[in-house]
C-alpha cells in the first residue's frame, strides 16, 4: 500500500468532515483514526473507492466520538454500510486547511506540527520521532494548536506566505528520522501548488526540489558534510533539477518575483555549473543584491558576501563582510574561509576553530574543527 | 523549535540569593518544593514543550579506560574537584527568549521559608541537526 498516496486523501476527507458541519479539530481526529484504520485493512481488503471509504470511516469515527445515542449510531452506521463518496471538496476546502494550519496565531512549532498531522496525515508519533519529542509532548502540542485555532473560520482566507513559512521549517530543519520530512515538505508544497496559482509557492517548490536534488552529495559515508564546492555534482538528481528549474521559470516568466524565487534562482544557478569552478558568482550575486532588497535579512548579507568572495576575490567579500554584526550564525566560518582564500593561514585556522565552537549543529562543528585541523597540520610540516 | 538544557549544577555560578542547604528546611518547604517542579514539568507537558527531566544522585565514580584486556580503572569520588550536577530538564521550544523565561520560573522554585530559591540555572542550546539549506 502506498502510504504517501493514502495521506494525500487526507486534506480532502477533513474537508468533507468540516463542510459537513464537524468541528475541525474533533473532524481531525477522526480522520487519524480512519487513516490508522486503512493501513490495517486495505492490504488485505483494498477499496474501489478509497477516499470514499475514509470519509464513511472517518465520519463514523465522527459519530461516534460526540454522539453517545447507541441506537442512532447503529441506524446510521445501516445506512452507511457501503461506502458512499462524500461531497467532492473543492480546491478551495484543500487552501483554506493549509491556512487554517499555519494560522498566524500559532507558535511556529504548533503550526509545523498541526500541518503535519492535518493535512500531511502524519501520526502524532511520527511527528514526535521527526522532532526527537516524547509523542506525548506533541500530542499536547498538536491538540493545543487546535484549541488556539478552533475559533477562526474555516471559509477565512488566509495569508499565502505563512503557510510557506510553515512548509520551508518543514523542509529545512527537523531529524531524519523514518519519516522524511524534506520529502514530505515537498510532497506538501506540490500539493498547494496544484490548489493555488502563485509563482511564490512555485518559487518555494522549485527550492525545494533544486536542493533535494543534491542530497545524496551532500554527505560522505560516514555522514560528514560535504560542501557544495567538493560535492560529486554526478550524483546530483538530474530529473529533480530539471523539474526545478522548469518550475523556477515558468513562476520568472510572471514577474512577480519573491524571495523563495530568489533563492531558488541561486540554487539553479549551482545546480547549472558542471563544475564548481565553473560556477557563474557574477550572476549569483546579482541574486544576492534583489533577494537583499526583497528581505533585507542579515543572513542574505552574510552569504552574499561569500558570493562576492567568489565573484571579485577574497578582498572583496571581506569588505562585503565587514559591514556586517558578527555575532550573526555562521559569520566567523564565512570569515575564516574568506582569510584562507586571501592566504592568511593563521587567521584562518584561528576563526575556523572559533567557528567550529559557535556551530549550532554538530555536524557543521565536525566540519569546521577539521577545517581548522587541516590548515594546522600545514603549519607544523 | 530549538532545544535546550536547563541545567543546575555548582560550578562557576555565584551562590543562590536564598541559600540554605534543602536538609535546613522544613518538610514542609521540601514538599512544596518538590510539588513545584513536578508542576512545573507538568505544565511544560501540557504547552507541549517538554522533552526530558533527570535528577540525579549526588555521587559518582571517575572511570577511564586502563588499556586492551584490562578492567577499567574506577576512581573518587574527589571532593575536591566537585562539580555536582543535581539534575537538567530538556524543553524543547519556539525561541531562547522562551527557554530564559521558563529556566527564570524554574530558578523561582520555593526554598527555605518558602521563599524563591533564585539559583542560578545554566541555559544550553543543544546541536541541532544541519539545515538542508545553507547557501
Amino acid at each position: 500500500m502506498d502510504e504517501a498516496l493514502l495521506r494525500s486523501l487526507t486534506p480532502s476527507v477533513l474537508s468533507v468532515l468540516v463542510r459537513r458541519g464537524a468541528d475541525f479539530a474533533a473532524a481531525e481526529d477522526a480522520v487519524q483514526d480512519a487513516l490508522v484504520e486503512a493501513v490495517r485493512v486495505w492490504p488485505e481488503r483494498p477499496p474501489r473507492d478509497p477516499k470514499g471509504w475514509l470519509v464513511t470511516v472517518a465520519w463514523r469515527r465522527f459519530l461516534d466520538a460526540t454522539r453517545a445515542d447507541a441506537a442512532r449510531r447503529r441506524r446510521e452506521e445501516a445506512v452507511d454500510k457501503e461506502p458512499t463518496p462524500g461531497p467532492a471538496p473543492t480546491a478551495d476546502d484543500t487552501l483554506r486547511l493549509y491556512f487554517l494550519c499555519a494560522h498566524p496565531s500559532l507558535t511556529p512549532s504548533s503550526a509545523v506540527a498541526l500541518t503535519l498531522r492535518a493535512v500531511g496525515g502524519l501520526s502524532t508519533r511520527q511527528i514526535a520521532e521527526a522532532y526527537l519529542v516524547p509523542e506525548a509532548t506533541m500530542a499536547q502540542r498538536i491538540s493545543r494548536a487546535k484549541r488556539t485555532v478552533s475559533g477562526v473560520r474555516f471559509d477565512q482566507p488566509g495569508d499565502v506566505a505563512t503557510v510557506l513559512r510553515v512548509l520551508y521549517l518543514v523542509f529545512n530543519e527537523g531529524y531524519s528520522g523514518d519519516v522524511d520530512l524534506a520529502a514530505e515538505a515537498i510532497r506538501l508544497t506540490r500539493q498547494l501548488a496544484a490548489v493555488i496559482d502563485h509563482p511564490e509557492v512555485a518559487g518555494l517548490l522549485a527550492l525545494m526540489l533544486l536542493h533535494h536534488a543534491r542530497r545524496a552529495a551532500r554527505t560522505a559515508p560516514d555522514g560528514s558534510l560535504v560542501p557544495l564546492a567538493e560535492q560529486d555534482r554526478a550524483r546530483w538528481d538530474t530529473e529533480a533539477i530539471a523539474e526545478g528549474v522548469g518550475i523556477l521559470q515558468g513562476a520568472l516568466a510572471r514577474d512577480r518575483l519573491g524571495e523563495f524565487q530568489a533563492q531558488a534562482a541561486i540554487a539553479a544557478l549551482h545546480a547549472d555549473a558542471p563544475t564548481a569552478g565553473e560556477t557563474d558568482w557574477v550572476q549569483i550575486v546579482e541574486w544576492y543584491d534583489e533577494l537583499a532588497r526583497l528581505t533585507d535579512s542579515p543572513v542574505v548579507r552574510l552569504n552574499r558576501a561569500v558570493a562576492v568572495g567568489e565573484a571579485d576575490g577574497p578582498r572583496a567579500g571581506l569588505a562585503a563582510l565587514a559591514g556586517l554584526d558578527d555575532s550573526l550564525p555562521r559569520h566567523c566560518a564565512v570569515a575564516a574561509y574568506l582569510h584562507e582564500r586571501d592566504g592568511d593561514l593563521g587567521t584562518a585556522a584561528r576563526l575556523y576553530a572559533e567557528a567550529a565552537r559557535k556551530a549550532a549543529n554538530l555536524a557543521e562543528r565536525d566540519h569546521l574543527t577539521r577545517q581548522a585541523a587541516r590548515l594546522n597540520a600545514r603549519f607544523r610540516h | 523549535m530549538a532545544k535546550y538544557l536547563l541545567l543546575k549544577h555548582y560550578r562557576g555560578a555565584p551562590a543562590a540569593v536564598n541559600d540554605v542547604p534543602m536538609d535546613q528546611w522544613t518538610p514542609e518547604e521540601i514538599s512544596a518544593h518538590i510539588q513545584y517542579m513536578q508542576d512545573f514539568a507538568a505544565r511544560l507537558e501540557k504547552t507541549g514543550e517538554f522533552v526530558d527531566g533527570q535528577a540525579l544522585a549526588p555521587e559518582g565514580r571517575w572511570v577511564r579506560y586502563d588499556g586492551e584486556g584490562r578492567p577499567p580503572v574506577t576512581d573518587g569520588p574527589f571532593a575536591e574537584t566537585k562539580d555536582l550536577i543535581a539534575g537538567w530538564m530538556v524543553i524543547d521550544v519556539d525561541s531562547y527568549e522562551r527557554a530564559v523565561d521558563l529556566a527564570g520560573e524554574l530558578s523561582a522554585a520555593p526554598g527555605a521559608g518558602g521563599k524563591p530559591i533564585h539559583e542560578w540555572l545554566e541555559v544550553r542550546p543543544f546541536l541541532s541537526a544541519p539545515p538542508t539549506i545553507t547557501e
